[in-house]
Parts: C-alpha cells; structure tokens; sequence
C-alpha cells in the first residue's frame, strides 16, 4: 500500500524557507522534551497547512527520530495529512448520533457534490472533506463543520447553500443561522 | 517462588515468570507468533491465549505474570477454537504459495497451522494491498506475506537503533515498512537483516543470488574461488539436521568441491591478514597519540585518532556513514575480510596462477546479508573489476547443496586449498563478539612485548560473554625496545554487539564519559555468528552453541595467532609487501563517506 507523498512543498517556493525557520525554531524548542513528536507535528501542521515532506525530513533529523517512524506516526492520526489542504476543512461527523440521523447520506452528497473522497481537496483548492467522530453536538445531528463553524441538523437540501456561503474563500453569515 | 498449576499439574516458578514462559519451562508449548524471546511479548497476535480460572476472558500468555494459585489450562475447547480463529484470520490475509515461497519448511506460520490442525481457508475477504520491494542489494520484502507480527520493527528499533521499519497507517491497512510505504533504498537501512532474520514468514528475506553463481560454475572459462566466513563452519550443519553448534569445517570444504568451486579458500585467510594491517593501523595510531615524538607517520601512513573502531562488520559502517559521521576517521581503514579476500583473489591470487582478475570469479559465504550490500559498494573494485562478485549467505548455500543432491551429513571431511585455505585460530574468532579484539590483541601484545598475550587460554575473558557492552583493560609492562613508550600504560578496550549498543557505547566515548583506545563493533547479536544469513532462528542458546563451537575451533589449531600464518607472509614476500604498505593501501585499505539520513 503506497501513499502519495508531496514530494515537493506545495506551500509557496517564497515562503518556504521562511516556514521551515519558523519549524526550526518550534523543534529546537521542543528537541530536549519527552514525547515532542506528536506537538511538533500538530504545530508543523499548523505552519504549512499539511504536513510536506520537506518538513517531515527536517522533523525527523530534528528530534533524532527515524523518517520511517515519523511518517508512521503522520500515518496513524487521521488529523494529520501529508497533502495540501483546501482553504476550507469540511468534516462531517458520523459519531453514532449523527450517522443514524443521516451523517452517513450528508458524507455522500457531499461527494458527489464537491466530486472528491474523504481526504481528498478539490481541484480549485476551496474545499478538503473529511470525516470526524462526534463534536459533542449530537443534540444537534445531523452536525458538520467546515473551519470552526458548526452546522446543525443539516439537510442534504441545504448542502449548496451552506457551501456557497463558503465559495469567495470567507465564510458569510446566513440569516438561517 | 510463585505456586500454580498447569493443566492441573501443580509447578513452581520465580516471581515475574509469565504464564508462556512458566509452561514452555514445565513442558507444555503454547503457540505463539509476535512472541520473539528476550525481544518482543507484546500479546498482540492472540495466538498464545490460554484458560485462568476465574478471567472474564481468555489470557495472552506471553502478557501474562503468574500470581500464586493461579490455574491455567492451555488447550481445552475455548482456547483451542479461539487460538484457530485467530490462526485463519491472519491465514485470510497472507498471500503467497508455500511451495514457492522461500521460507517453504522454514517458516513458523506454515509450521503453526500445521499444529494447529487447519485444513482449508476458512474465511476469504478483503486482502492488504501487496508491495514487493527489491530496491537494496541485500534485501527483499513482500508485504502480501506479512502478518503484521512487529518483530522486525521491535529488531530494528530496540536491538539495532534503525528504525528502517515501521507500522504505517492504521486498522486494516496497517503495513510494515519503511516511510509511507516507499522503498527500503530510500530511509536509512544499514542492511544488517535482523528483520529477515526474526521474520516468522517470508515478508523479508535475502535476495536469493543462487541462480549467479551457478552460471558462474557453468561457465567454462570463469575460474570461481569460493571463500567461507569463519561463522558458517558453526551453523551450517543445522540446515542438515545437526544439533546448534556442530562444527562441520570439513564437511562444508568437501560440499563445496562437489559444486565445482575451482578452489575452496578461507574468509579466515584474509581475516589473519586484516590483523597484521590492522593491528599495524592500531599500533601506529598509539604511537602517534602516546610517544614523546608523537610522530604517527613511521609506515608514510597518516595515523588516525584513537579510539580506532574496527571495519570488519558492515552494516556497522553503514551505520556510522548514517549516524557517526564525527565518528568517521576512528574507523579503521582496514577493508573487511571479505572485501580483502576478493582484492587479495584477483591480484595475488590471480597473478600466481597466471589468470586475468575478469577470468576469475569471487563467490563469498557468509553469515551475513550485509556484505550482500558492501560487495556492490563502488569503491571495492581495486582488481579492475568486482573484487568479490556474488555473496550468498549460509541459507543459501545450503539451498545449493541440496538442489545439487549433495548428502551432506554423508560427506568425509576434508581439507580447504592452499594457499588462502590456510588460517590460524585468531581468524575462526573472528565470528564471536570480542573475536577481532582478541585476535588483534594476541599478535598486537606479542609485537610489542615478545611474549604471549597473558591470559588463560589466549581468551579475553571479559570479552567472551553475550553482554551488550564489554571493556576490559590490560597494562602493558616489558616492553620490546622499539614500542617503550607502552611500557606501564594501560590499554583500554570496548566491545559492543547489537547496534543499539554500539550507539549507546558511542554516545558514552562523545560524552567523555569513557576513554578508549580500541572498540570493537558488530551489528548482529553475538556478532558474526549470530548473522542475518545463519539458520533460523537464532536464540540465544543457539548463539551460546556456536560462539563455543568457534573457540573449539580456534582451541583445536596449533597455529593461533595471526602473525604465525606462514601463507599470509608468504603472500607480503610475493605481493602485498609490507602492512600499511603501498600495495595494502591500494587493495586492502578503504574509505568512508558521510550518509543523509533521509
């Protein structure tokens, strides 16, 4: 089973440099602590959108860890991703309220809305699906969020416009909501 | 003592013992797989599950302390029908023909169901995407076959440091591998094989060569000099039912004339002369750092800084290029034997016999899948062509005794060819951990002092054991004029085995934390004879075994030092001329290069 890995930085030939000083500096900061992989990671994140391999490498020399070890780590969290990220985050819980009241049907309209799978951007870059367990809002099933917006009780009906709201890149606020 | 029963037979074990290990102490064996002793008790393949009367559920054994009282049932109707539950899943994702597959009656899985009494694939599903990797010269793996038993992920990580490979993803599409399941040629590998080694199925094994060197006997016009590891002559007997640590020297020789090798030569050959270079390497670089003149260049030789690591190994040099880079100029310059072997086959050999170096072919035996990897290194070509052109490793020289029809265990003994079949004891050693220290040290010691290494035996002591890291000391008095500048100080030396060790003995040496002149490193557990290349599986009663078939070996010579090796000055009179010389530094000697890591 081979994952496609960014081989080279999708984050901007200008800034990349200007990226990787600033992981730099978050390594060396965490280089002497216990347990500094999985930090260092979610900040690196943090940085460039996604985890490139550039940033990988420099990790793994960083903390004196094995690349095999770190991509293993990157492999096992699913809040990790070693591919470009759209603008938006799209995760669409399907915890166990969400799934019986729907999440499920939500998930695949939102595919073959947006004509990508789970984990996967569209081509404009707007948008990355994922799928998340449980928001602690399953009062509110079916639920999704895209960035830090919850939408509650969503209906496949109103799918378009709720990504419309989305479509410029800043999200506008619906009266609805 | 902890009191319990198993199978209602009442047993008492120390305090700590797990379950698996109380029973397969008491006579009951209980099926395992991630299992790896001394190495890995995970309880994650389900397979050693047991009964405890009063367990909500059934019990990993290997997991498992024993607690006083305690009743344990190892094969009654639950955990039988539990233990071949699991056995079919892991069979629904394991691809691959056992009659094709090379761990064929070599293979712990195959060898389980067969115990276990399973007659059909009882379940059929989704199956793991397959990956076949032939990307290193020593190495290939197919993850089809893996059962995701994380023995070699435990060998690469906590015996070796390397961390090649590593559980990618998660759930069911869990691989073993090396990042993002890429190649093994694009992380650092040191290519030492443990993992194919520990490999309870055949997911990683040796890239099979066979097929190279029977064209080459086939060849009428290629003359094949075939050279032996001194490790093999201590395991190669266990692929023919020999008990662990049979020494079968001669009957290995007479195997080897019956394939047609024109000449059955000794890795041991070379390993007498890699002493005299590198011990000569050694006492220079004292000399350098400890006379009063403090004048290093007494061969024209650059002396390099102490302590001086030994080369022989090299998965261990590949393990500095990646890791020791500082490390670098500490190791000796020396070429290992094997690599001595093809340059000394092609140059002195091959002019005493009048033939052209390209008109001979240079076949090593070894214990090893590193030198698989070194052989193809760029720089081992000093004899205008490969100096060594095919390694295969014990198992696969025992795949050719048998598809030659060779009776093995029928064979007379016989004796190897002169004159590179000629070694003393101090070369045999060179297969256990400590061995090159003491070989070194028995002609170093004479050299400067004229008498014999001082000890019982002519063994180190302190260096024979199966600990992680050795040291030892030894003062040096009556000193021979020439090396006066030794007299009184004491020599200090450090053996490790498992890179792990080493890692941890290099940190210690970076840290100040102790001074040495001298350090010995082999990668593989108890060194050379503990080799990826050896028969399966090498426990640690196995490699106890053959550590002492070799110093029966060495015991049983009445040559047993290096320097008493008349063929090896025979060859300085003809060809190499003098250690340190310009001819060794030309064939014997090497270089090393810094590594990336990713």
């Amino acid at each position: 089973m081979s994952v496609n890995v960014q081989h080279e930085c999708a984050c901007g030939a200008a800034s990349e440099e200007t990226l990787l000083a600033r992981l730099d500096e978050v390594i060396a900061e965490y280089r002497e602590r216990p347990g500094a992989l999985i930090p260092v990671l979610q900040i690196a994140q943090g940085i460039f959108g996604y985890l490139p391999e550039c940033a990988l490498k420099r990790i793994a020399v960083g903390l004196d860890k094995s690349y095999s070890e770190v991509a293993g780590v990157v492999g096992f969290y699913s809040f990790f991703s070693t591919q470009p990220r759209g603008r938006h985050l799209i995760r669409v819980c399907l915890g166990t309220a969400c799934y019986v009241r729907g999440g499920k049907q939500l998930l695949d309209a939102l595919k073959n809305r947006l004509g990508i799978d789970v984990g996967q951007t569209t081509p404009d870059r707007n948008f990355t699906l994922d799928v998340a367990r449980c928001f602690g809002a399953c009062g509110l099933a079916p639920a999704l969020m895209i960035d830090d917006d919850v939408h509650q009780r969503v209906k496949t009906a109103r799918l378009q416009a709720i990504l419309d709201q989305y479509k410029d890149g800043t999200p506008v606020p619906s009266p609805a909501e | 003592m902890v009191n319990l029963t198993i199978d209602d037979r009442p047993i008492e074990v120390p305090e700590g013992t797990t379950v698996l290990e109380a029973a397969r102490g008491n006579g009951v064996d209980i099926p395992t797989l991630c299992y790896l002793e001394n190495v890995q008790a995970i309880g994650a393949c389900r397979l050693c599950m047991v009964e405890v009367e009063g367990a909500r559920s059934l019990v990993p054994s290997c997991v498992a302390p024993v607690t006083p009282g305690m009743k344990v049932r190892t094969h009654t109707k639950r955990v039988r029908e539990a233990r071949k539950l699991v056995m079919e899943l892991l069979m629904s994702d394991h691809a691959g023909d056992c009659k094709t597959c090379d761990r064929n009656e070599d293979c712990e899985f195959q060898a389980l169901a067969r115990k276990m009494g399973i007659r059909d694939a009882a379940w059929t599903g989704d199956v793991s995407e397959r990956h076949f990797d032939t990307s290193t010269p020593a190495l290939i793996r197919d993850s089809g076959k893996c059962v995701l038993c994380r023995r070699c992920v435990t060998v690469c990580k906590e015996v070796q440091g390397v961390t090649a490979l590593f559980p990618q993803n998660r759930g069911f599409k869990t691989t073993v591998g090396p990042a993002f399941c890429h190649d093994l040629s694009e992380v650092a590998c040191v290519q030492c094989g443990q993992c194919a080694a520990v490999c309870p199925v055949g997911a990683i094994s040796e890239k099979d060569e066979t097929a190279r060197v029977w064209e080459a006997l086939d060849d009428p016009n290629k003359f094949v000099v075939v050279q032996t590891a001194p490790a093999i002559r201590a395991a190669l007997g266990e692929e023919f039912g020999y008990a662990p640590g049979t020494r079968v020297t001669g009957q290995m020789t007479a195997a080897l004339r019956r394939l047609g090798f024109n000449a059955v030569f000794d890795t041991n050959f070379t390993a007498d002369l890699t002493i005299l270079e590198e011990g000569t390497e050694l006492l220079t670089r004292l000399k350098a750092a400890l006379a009063p003149e403090g004048n290093g260049n007494g061969h024209g030789h650059h002396a390099g800084p102490l302590p001086m690591a030994t080369s022989c190994c090299p998965a261990w040099i590949k393990n500095a290029e990646y890791f020791h880079q500082d490390f670098l100029p500490n190791l000796s310059t020396c070429k290992s034997p094997q690599q001595m072997f093809g340059a000394a086959a092609k140059t002195y050999y091959s002019r005493k016999i009048a033939k052209h170096p390209t008109d001979v072919f240079v076949v090593s035996i070894m214990p090893c899948t590193a030198k698989k990897f070194e052989c193809q290194r760029p720089e081992m070509e000093s004899s205008w062509s490969r100096d060594v052109d095919v390694v295969l490793t014990t198992r696969e020289l025992a795949a050719m005794i048998q598809q030659a029809g060779i009776d093995f265990v029928n064979l007379p003994d016989e004796q190897m060819d002169a004159p590179m079949g000629m070694s003393s004891g101090a070369a045999d050693i060179f297969a256990n951990t400590g061995g090159v220290m003491e070989a070194a040290l028995r002609t170093a010691y004479e050299i400067v002092t004229g008498r014999q290494l001082p000890f019982d035996g002519l063994h180190v002591a302190p260096i024979t054991t199966l600990d992680g890291v050795k040291e030892a000391a030894l003062t040096i008095r009556g000193c021979v004029p020439e090396w006066s500048f030794l007299e009184g100080k004491t020599l200090k030396i450090a053996v490790a085995h498992g890179l792990a060790n080493a890692n941890r003995l290099m940190d210690k040496i970076r840290k100040g934390e102790a001074e040495y002149h001298f350090v010995e490193v082999m990668s593989c557990p108890g060194g050379c004879i503990g080799g990826a290349g050896q028969p399966r599986m090498t426990t640690q009663a196995v490699r106890k075994a053959r550590i002492e078939a070799i110093f029966r070996e060495d015991e049983g010579k009445t040559m047993r030092k290096s320097h008493e090796n008349s063929q090896v000055r025979e060859a300085y009179e003809a060809f190499f001329k003098a250690p340190l010389g310009e001819r060794s530094h030309q064939f014997l000697h090497t270089h090393y290069f810094g590594r990336n890591r990713v």
